[in-house]
């Protein structure tokens, strides 16, 4: 072992983590600030919060945001996880290209997979933006990080334990419900923590397919933005912080991360 | 690794043998598990490619309607017009600079915390993914309200009296940069870290008594054998760097326009559907050839690391 670390790495690593966090606490904080504008410390307030609850356009959007992440957990969730499975224990023609195409969306630029949805659902099907169809883009992005979590579970599972059940006279469906799936459950429920988290703050995606009545509150932020920096928006940035922080906590005690991580350094190997 | 090798391989004899005895219910597994998923990926992520490649061949009409009455590649010519090409630059050159940026901070970081994190390991991990996972856009527009002429850093200067007149920062080069790096940076720690957590230390350890420096040990035993992991936070971070629109927008202004801004500006506002079809495909172009060049790099150090 080469014992301490020296004084520079160990700096930079500490200044790394003071500035990832410093801007998401500056927004906290000063979403209690008083002063109207500017971020000059004018006093401690919890005014902009509940002022948020009789913004309208902002309750209209949570409510869309709501939908959209519940449709799109579900049916990401459901997916996500069958083929997750399916990619980890069967063995058939197709299952490299199956393996790529999951990939591809994660490895494509966010603006191409809205621009390219847009032009989809306006020329065949002449939509202009709905609750479906962000639903439908969402999932679609959600699907391989929902598989990429289970499969590696399912990969790390030992295949004896189903046969051991098997062997006890379990059918395979038996044996199926009552080992893997509770085994799997985990990381299920870990992919849908993060399928949530990222629908509950697509921006790019959203924002190509958003039309009227169909705006999430990541649009509506963004659109807000130009309009300049308000306590209100530092307000309902420090909520979205604090759902998204909650989602992604819960993720990680169920092992999202472990498994994810080594996802992303595998895959390219497998490629 | 090695011990984990067994038993995978164990399974997948297994699966063969199964899969031989029951072709037909293994078919039906196939086509119940896996099917799905990969149709809805087919459907909503390959055939809009599909459709918007067809798109971009095509041209506007006077009533603002996408025709394909005379299909061709003027889209792409037109895309290599003058307009075109500052903003194709400022994309590589934002989307590179970022990606050596941030590997240059997370290498460090992520050597550290798998080195002397300890037992707090998973969590300095969570707490560099925390933010990773947390709205883009929230933490785009905390720089803004930070470098902004009336934001944190000015407001702090002019209470302290440093200065008397806001310093502009926000609007330039440097402002995208910077919120880039860190919008992208978390993308990087993330597999630097699985990969130079990996590295069998034992390796430096016999490079060092074998009398090689420590820069030396590093240069020829931990640099080429984390290159997967570089590969990777490479990838993950020239990708999104290079189609990012939102902080060129919110942190830049008019001369810090991107090809990803230039597509986004097409498709919201104005109507030239293929025109805006053909950029967003020369984009994709540059970042398949930036993951090519970066694949086979990596698969050139995984030959050599393993021969």
């Amino acid at each position: 072992m080469s014992g301490r670390p020296s004084r520079w790495l160990t700096a930079l690593t500490i200044a790394t983590y003071v500035i990832l966090f410093a801007p998401i606490v500056v927004l906290i904080v000063f979403s209690f600030n008083s002063a109207r504008r500017g971020f000059t410390w004018a006093g401690f307030t919890l005014d902009w919060y509940p002022k948020l609850f009789n913004n309208a356009d902002m309750l209209g959007a949570l409510r869309v945001t709501l939908e959209v992440a519940a449709i799109a957990v579900v049916g990401a969730t459901i997916l996500g996880s069958l083929l997750g499975l399916g990619l980890a224990r069967l063995r058939f023609r197709g299952s490299g290209a199956a393996q790529t195409l999951l990939l591809l969306p994660i490895m494509t630029p966010e603006i191409i997979m809205g621009i390219s949805l847009l032009v989809f659902f306006s020329q065949l099907f002449g939509l202009n933006g709905s609750i479906g169809q962000i639903a439908i883009a969402h999932i679609m992005f959600c699907i391989s990080y929902v598989a990429i979590t289970v499969r590696a579970r399912a990969v790390s599972l030992d295949p004896r334990l189903e046969e051991a059940a098997r062997d006890l006279g379990a059918s395979a469906v038996g044996a199926f419900r009552h080992v893997t799936l509770p085994l799997l459950a985990p990381a299920v429920a870990a992919g849908a923590m993060l399928a949530f988290a990222l629908s509950f703050d697509d921006l790019v995606v959203t924002s190509f397919n958003t039309g009227v009545g169909a705006t999430t509150l990541p649009v509506q932020i963004y659109s807000a933005i130009r309009f300049g920096v308000t306590p209100q928006i530092n307000a309902i940035s420090t909520i979205i912080v604090a759902v998204v922080s909650i989602a992604l906590l819960v993720a990680w005690r169920l092992g999202a991360f472990r498994t994810a991580a080594r996802a992303v350094v595998a895959d390219p190997e497998v490629a | 690794m090695t011990s984990a090798t067994a038993p995978a391989e164990l399974d997948r004899a297994q699966a063969r043998s199964r899969e031989a005895g029951t072709g037909r219910s293994a078919a039906t597994a196939t086509s119940i598990l896996v099917l799905p998923g990969v149709l809805w990926l087919a459907a909503f992520f390959l055939v809009p490619l599909g459709i918007m490649a067809v798109v971009s061949l095509g041209a506007v009409d006077p009533g603002g309607h996408v025709t394909l009455a005379h299909p061709g590649l003027h889209n792409y010519t037109h895309a290599l017009d003058p307009e075109f090409l500052p903003a194709l630059g400022r994309s590589i050159y934002y989307a590179i600079t970022t990606t050596v940026l941030s590997l240059a901070i997370g290498y460090p970081v992520a050597y550290w915390i798998s080195r002397y994190g300890g037992r707090r390991k998973i969590l300095l991990l969570i707490l560099v993914m925390l933010p990773f996972w947390t709205s883009y856009l929230i933490r785009t527009y905390a720089w803004m309200a930070i470098l902004r002429d009336n934001g944190v850093i000015n407001s702090l200067l002019l209470d302290v009296g440093l200065i008397d007149q806001p310093i502009p920062i926000l609007n330039t080069d440097l402002s995208v940069i910077l919120g880039m790096t860190y919008g992208f940076l978390p993308y990087a720690i993330l597999p630097l870290f699985v990969s130079i957590d990996r590295l069998d230390f034992s390796l430096v350890q016999a490079a060092r008594d074998l009398y090689a420096s420590g820069r030396g040990a590093f240069l020829h035993v931990t640099l080429p054998l984390t290159m997967p992991g570089l590969v990777a936070a490479g990838l993950l971070t020239f990708i999104p760097a290079l189609g990012d629109y939102v902080t060129p927008d919110v942190l830049g202004g008019a001369q810090t326009t991107t090809i990803a801004n230039l597509i986004q500006v097409i498709f919201t506002t104005g109507r030239d559907w293929p025109y805006g079809s053909a950029l967003g495909f020369l984009l994709m172009g540059v970042t398949i050839v930036g993951t090519l060049i970066a694949l086979r790099s990596l698969r050139r150090e995984v030959i050599g690391a393993s021969a």
